[in-house]
C-alpha cells in the first residue's frame, strides 16, 4: 500500500527540470509568435506542451512522483475525471452556438 | 526530501490497533494541502473552461497582445519557474535544518513572486490605459479613445474573462508571497507588509485599479497578524514543504493561463 522514499534526492535533477521548463516555454513562445500552425492545431500543440510542463512541476517540484501510489492515483484520477466532465459540459454547447450562428 | 513519505513500519507502538498508520503515507498537513489544491484546481479549471467556451463561440476573438506584451508575459513566466526552483532549494535547506538558507531561499522566491505581480500590474495598467476595461473599473482619461476601447464594447467577454482569470491568479500569487513571508520571517513580516500596503495605497494614483487592489495586502496583514499572534510557532520543515506545495501550484496554473490567454491572442504586426 505504501512506497518508501528511495528516490534520488540530488539537487541536480531540479535544475534540469527548471531548464526543461524554460526551454519548453521558449518553444511555446516561438511557435505561437511565428504562427507555425493554424489555430486549432496551435491550441492542441500548446496544450500538449502545457500538460508536459505541468507534469514536470507536479511530479518533481510538488514531489508527487515520490508519494505513495494511493496518493498519486487519488489526486490525479479525481482531478482529471472532473476536467473530463467539465469538457463534456462546455464544449459541445460552444460548438452548437457556432452552428446556430449566434453573434 | 527524505521525510516526504512516512514509513509505517517506523512507528513503534506496542499494542495492536493503538496507532493506525496514515492512509496516504504522508503527514496530515500535506494531505490537507493536496486536497485543497485539488479543489482549487477545479476552480481554475472551471475558469479556464469558461474562457475557452467564450473563445470558441466568439468569432473573431480579439488578439491585442503585441510583442511587448508577449515579452512581458514570457519574463513573468520565467520569474514563476525560477521561483519554483528557489522554493525547492528552500525546502531542502529546511529539511537539513539550515534555517538561515531556508529563509534566504524563501525570500528569493518572494522576490520572484513580487516581480511577477509588479510586471502583471504594469501589463494590466497598460491594457486599461489602451481601453480594455470593465464597467466600474477606475480608468485614466486615455482609456476612452485607446486602441482597445472598441474591443471592450464589441467583445465584452474578452475583458471579463481576461481580467477575471488573471485577477484570480494574481490574488493567488499575492497570497503565496504573504504565506511565504509569514513562514520565513514570522512577526517580522507584519511591519514590512504594512509598509508595502501603505506605500502602494499612497503612491498608486486613484485612477489606477491597483489603488484599490492593494487593499488585498491589508486583508493579508490582518489575517497574518491573527494567525501569528493567536498561534505563534517556529515553522518546521513540514510547514515549509506544505507552503512549497501551494507555491508550485500557483506556478502550475500559470502554465495553462500563459498559452491559452496570451499566446493564443498574439497580435502579429
Amino acid at each position: 500500500m505504501h512506497d518508501t522514499a528511495t528516490h534520488d534526492d540530488s539537487k541536480g535533477q531540479y535544475f534540469w527540470v527548471w531548464g526543461a521548463l524554460l526551454v519548453l516555454t521558449a518553444i511555446e513562445v516561438v511557435l505561437a509568435y511565428n504562427q507555425v500552425f493554424e489555430a486549432v492545431r496551435m491550441l492542441e500543440v500548446l496544450l500538449i506542451l502545457s500538460v508536459i510542463k505541468s507534469a514536470l512541476i507536479i511530479g518533481y517540484f510538488m514531489h508527487l512522483k515520490f508519494e505513495t501510489a494511493l496518493m498519486r492515483w487519488m489526486i490525479t484520477v479525481s482531478v482529471v475525471a472532473c476536467f473530463i466532465i467539465m469538457y463534456f459540459f462546455f464544449f459541445p454547447d460552444a460548438g452548437r452556438i457556432i452552428k446556430l450562428g449566434v453573434k | 526530501m527524505a521525510d516526504a513519505t512516512l514509513q509505517h513500519d517506523a512507528v513503534g507502538h506496542s499494542l495492536p490497533g493503538e496507532y493506525e498508520a496514515p492512509l496516504f503515507g504522508a503527514y496530515s498537513k500535506k494531505v490537507g494541502m493536496w486536497l485543497f489544491l485539488a479543489s482549487d484546481s477545479l476552480t481554475f479549471g472551471a475558469l479556464l473552461f469558461a474562457f475557452s467556451y467564450n473563445r470558441i463561440y466568439t468569432n473573431p476573438w480579439p488578439t491585442p497582445f503585441h510583442v511587448a506584451s508577449i515579452t512581458n508575459a514570457t519574463i513573468m513566466t520565467a520569474c514563476l519557474l525560477s521561483s519554483s526552483l528557489t522554493m525547492v532549494l528552500g525546502v531542502f535547506a529546511a529539511q537539513r535544518g539550515d534555517r538561515a538558507w531556508m529563509r534566504n531561499w524563501l525570500l528569493a522566491t518572494m522576490v520572484f513572486g513580487t516581480a511577477f505581480i509588479v510586471l502583471h500590474g504594469m501589463e494590466w495598467t497598460k491594457l486599461i490605459g489602451e481601453g480594455l476595461t470593465l464597467p466600474g473599473f477606475p480608468k485614466p482619461a486615455s482609456a476612452a479613445t485607446g486602441e482597445l476601447a472598441d474591443v471592450s464594447k464589441a467583445v465584452p467577454q474578452f475583458a471579463a474573462t481576461f481580467f477575471g482569470l488573471t485577477a484570480m491568479h494574481m490574488l493567488h500569487v499575492t497570497i503565496g508571497v504573504i504565506y511565504l513571508g509569514v513562514v520565513a520571517l514570522r512577526k517580522l513580516f507584519l511591519p514590512i507588509l504594512g509598509a508595502l500596503w501603505l506605500a502602494g495605497w499612497l503612491l498608486i494614483p486613484s485612477d489606477n485599479v491597483f489603488h484599490y487592489g492593494i487593499h488585498a495586502l491589508l486583508i493579508g496583514l490582518i489575517v497574518s497578524a491573527i494567525i501569528l499572534f493567536l498561534k505563534p510557532k517556529v515553522y518546521d520543515a513540514h510547514d515549509v514543504e506544505v507552503s512549497g506545495l501551494y507555491w508550485h501550484f500557483v506556478d502550475l496554473v500559470w502554465m495553462f493561463i500563459f498559452p491559452l490567454v496570451y499566446l493564443m491572442s498574439t497580435k502579429i504586426s
